[in-house]
């Protein structure tokens, strides 16, 4: 029987750790995802779960541990956020190649100075390109179920690649709103056990990992990488959609809220896209042709679903939770590239807003729409509710 | 209830009310409302002025923005009534609901409201102190509650409170139960 509990976006997803019973968690708590590890350790002091839960002295230790136990075979979660996440940056591109499937709770917040405890997603964005699965969840709800869906998608023997699954730092880590969490036979079930190919433990079929790769090979590996990415592409809605078999929720790779016909869209990703859609509800009840694209799944980049659900738009506003300083944002960046693969040279208007936690309201999502009613598009990126 | 309420809290940081918005959105989602509950998070201190929300609706909640124009406004700290902005973003639509010895009338007048609006006044700090010695306005203030959500029983408080609170020593909840009774019986609605 699944059950529905007030309960945090940060609970949320510890509750779906506990019920997927990690083999290892190697964790080291930072603000505001140390709710995650908090409530885990509590389970395995309660012997809840089996885990080997592995406290380190730094989050750089924290994800080593990580990447050695998923390399011995072991089904290995753990969560971070801000610095802590940056000071994991030498590591996660070896996850990736290593093939570690490791689901990170990643809780997004400002990467310092100055310091700052809310949420943007510089820490995340600061790790597009390390061969991880980027996920992005709107609320608690989705976090928890994208906990239990990133499992399957990480260890899928065509796919093998760690996976972040992101929330947005207080907002939704620390918001309480009803979660249905379905019960541990179903979780359990869904996950299955991990059957690693090639684990470094099988002392009768021995693997090396780590080992020197010249230039003869180093090239080619990536490829693999490459390849792994594009099977995520093609696979992820299988995986989606068989949970959606036993959850009764379907999460596609972009949530596009009445897109269909829409002249003006907004791109944006996470938990902002709830102002979004309600403002878009408020537009079309007064004719104006509005929608909302949120983009869930940021790595890999979805261009073809993208420039589709774009391709009726008159004009287009990326919304960017995160700089790109001295360049261009991230989201619009990969948006703009869509539109182009796709010869769909619609204008996009650049917006940056949220940053360190700045609030995102309906009358900034207005301000946006009238903008792009307006043609009101320039070159360079906009600036929500900064005080200048 | 028709659309989206929504709930600005000011206390001070220790004083429960984030766990008071966390208990009022446990009560109303078991009434079958969806709910949100949420504090501000700054440099937090004891005794230092906070904020937490709720939204309550009918139909799922989207919006994850903190609540600028609240229908209800709560002050659990009588000291905070002038002084931490209480009426900011308030419309003549907004209620009160104020832990103050203060009647509705007087307490409109020290935060300059209109004779037309909803104030709830109720004297919890002097609740709690006669239930069990110590100034915790928070189970009193939940039970004014059923004043504002009339479709949610008073009992309803109590049920939901002496459920979460089992392992209080039963003198204490008691108590508690006693003081959420007593906050919606002893409110002064003007």
């Amino acid at each position: 029987m699944s059950r529905r509990e007030i309960i945090s976006g940060n609970w949320a997803f510890a509750e779906a750790m506990r019920q997927i019973n990690p083999d290892v968690v190697a964790a080291y708590p930072i603000t505001p995802s140390t709710d995650i590890p908090m409530k885990f350790s509590e389970f395995v002091a309660d012997g809840k779960v089996d885990t080997n839960f592995v406290t380190v002295e730094s989050e750089h230790s924290a994800i080593t541990a990580c990447v050695t136990a998923a390399a011995a075979g072991a089904r290995v979660m753990t969560a971070s956020s801000a610095n802590g996440v940056g000071l994991m940056h030498e590591i996660f591109p070896i996850a990736g190649f290593f093939r570690s499937p490791i689901v990170f709770g990643l809780v997004n917040r400002s990467l310092g100075a100055p310091i700052n405890i809310h949420c943007d997603h510089s820490d995340s964005m600061g790790e597009r390109d390390a061969g991880w699965i980027h996920l992005y969840c709107e609320d608690a709800q989705e976090a928890y179920d994208t906990a239990v869906m990133a499992v399957r998608l990480a260890e899928h023997d065509n796919i093998l690649t760690p996976v972040f699954v992101c929330q947005d730092g207080f907002i939704t880590s620390h918001g309480f709103e009803p979660v249905e969490m379905l019960d541990d036979e179903t979780v359990k079930r869904f996950v299955g056990e991990r059957n690693a190919r090639y684990p470094l433990l099988d002392v009768k079929n021995p693997v090396t990992y780590g080992s020197f790769a010249s230039t003869e090979y180093y090239f080619e590996i990536k490829r693999q990488q490459v390849e792994a990415m594009e099977n995520a592409l093609k696979l992820y809605d299988g995986v989606a959609r068989e949970y959606e078999a036993v959850s009764g929720r379907y999460y596609p790779m972009l949530d596009a809220y009445r897109t269909e016909d829409a002249e003006f869209v907004v791109v944006v990703m996470s938990s902002a896209a709830g102002v979004v859609k309600d403002v878009v509800d408020e537009l079309r009840d007064k004719g104006v042709k509005a929608g909302c694209l949120r983009i869930r799944m940021f790595r890999p980049f979805p261009f073809d679903g993208v420039a589709k659900a774009l391709s009726h738009a008159k004009a287009i506003a990326v919304l960017d939770r995160s700089l790109s300083l001295g360049g261009t944002a991230p989201v619009v960046s990969e948006v703009r590239s869509a539109l182009y693969r796709a010869s769909a040279l619609i204008p996009v208007q650049s917006y940056v807003f949220g940053l360190g936690g700045r609030d995102f309201f309906p009358q900034n999502a207005r301000d946006i729409f009238t903008d792009l009613e307006k043609g009101q598009i320039v070159g360079e990126e906009r600036y929500i509710g900064l005080l200048e | 209830m028709s659309g989206t309420v929504e709930v600005r809290w000011h206390g001070r940081g220790g004083q429960g009310a984030k766990t008071g918005s966390a208990i009022l959105a446990e009560v109303l989602f078991e009434e079958g409302k969806y709910v949100q509950s949420f504090p501000e998070y700054g440099a937090e201190r004891q005794g230092a002025p906070m904020k937490a929300f709720n939204r309550v609706s009918d139909r799922p909640i989207r919006k994850r923005c903190s609540v600028q124009n609240p229908d209800v406004v709560v002050v659990i700290d009588s000291t905070l009534l002038e002084s931490a902005g209480t009426t900011m973003g308030c419309t003549d639509g907004t209620t009160y609901v104020l832990n103050t010895p203060l009647s509705p009338a007087e307490a409109k007048h020290r935060l300059g409201l209109g004779a037309d609006v909803k104030v709830i006044t109720i004297d919890a700090t002097a609740i709690t102190l006669d239930e069990f010695g110590q100034n915790r306005p928070n189970a009193p203030m939940l039970g004014t509650f059923a004043h504002i959500f009339t479709d949610v029983p008073v009992e309803s408080f109590v049920n939901h409170f002496s459920k979460k609170m089992a392992k209080l020593p039963e003198k204490i909840l008691q108590a508690n139960l006693r003081a959420i009774r007593r906050g919606y019986e002893e409110a002064h609605v003007g």
